[in-house]
């Protein structure tokens, strides 16, 4: 279920322990909505969201000291700002609601492949550099998405995280969208 | 007497003509709402001159940006932006941040 769109996203040079780290990610947020039981918890989602858009900030970043493509520029830009926002009202979300983000294994999972990401990321400049940051980015919000949509969103108990969770979706696939285009573009 | 009862009654029309015709003609002011990255309804009866008071009840920042380049509102979170209709036609516009994010005023 996970491994389709993942694989469809790394078409070229992915290595295959990055993609192993998001496609088990994507597992462990997406595997249990079912089990009452495995459904993350209100302070875990909190945690996993903020920590997907904190990750998508700091890539965004990392491709505005590197790019020097306009069109990759302007979208790390609309990155940075966008998941800002979101995650500006998440944290006076878990602030007014006096919940605490609990740390869990997807968002350590997340962590640790945002990690070898921006180490690879590192290492290349020019063309390659914005083709692996693209590419990476539609992977990226697809593995997202899909957890906001199967398990996060399902599983949130409070109505205002449940809401913010469903504008997060909404916004990420807009940048889903907007990743794929350029993807194409300089492709 | 007669004469002079005509000349008041066509002097009142007059009036009335005069006084109802600018508010016939005034342009209108009209609100679209942009909430959770979708532009509110349009309205549907817009003429050259009326006001488009564009609000942003979005955590983001937004635009409402013509795709002729007629206009281009930058609209941060909470922000209230406005455009003039200066146009007739067909004007498509979306939010250059969020090209999904699309409308179309029609201006007779």
């Amino acid at each position: 279920m996970v491994a389709t769109p993942m694989n469809g996203a790394h078409s070229k040079g992915k290595p295959m322990k990055i993609k192993l780290a998001l496609i088990s990610a994507a597992a462990i947020i997406i595997a249990s909505p079912a089990l009452a039981a495995d459904a993350p918890t209100d302070p875990q989602i909190a945690h996993i969201a903020y920590t997907a858009d904190t990750l998508d900030i700091e890539a965004g970043k990392q491709a505005l000291a590197q790019s020097k493509n306009k069109a990759v520029r302007g979208f790390a830009e609309e990155m940075v700002r966008d998941h800002t926002a979101v995650n500006d009202k998440a944290l006076a979300l878990v602030k007014k609601l006096k919940v605490t983000p609990q740390d869990n294994p997807t968002s350590q999972s997340l962590t640790k492949a945002a990690d070898a990401e921006r180490a690879k990321l590192g290492k290349l400049s020019g063309a390659a550099f914005d083709r692996e940051y693209i590419n990476n980015e539609v992977a990226y919000h697809k593995t997202v998405n899909g957890a906001l949509e199967k398990t996060l969103i399902p599983s949130a108990k409070n109505g205002e995280l449940k809401s913010l969770l469903q504008t997060g979706l909404t916004l990420f696939r807009e940048h889903q969208a907007h990743a794929e285009k350029i993807a194409k573009d300089i492709k | 007497m007669f004469r002079r009862r005509c000349i008041l009654g066509a002097g009142s029309a007059g009036v009335f003509l005069l006084a109802a015709w600018p508010a016939a003609a005034a342009p209108h002011s009209y609100t679209v709402v942009i909430d959770k990255l979708k532009f509110g309804p349009v309205p549907a009866q817009l003429h050259k001159g009326d006001t488009i008071v564009w609000v942003n009840h979005d955590i983001l920042r937004h635009s409402a940006t013509a795709s002729d380049h007629s206009f281009d509102v930058g609209l941060p979170a909470g922000a209230t932006g406005e455009t003039v209709l200066t146009k007739t036609g067909t004007i498509l516009f979306a939010c250059k941040y969020h090209p999904g994010m699309r409308g179309a005023l029609q201006v007779k």
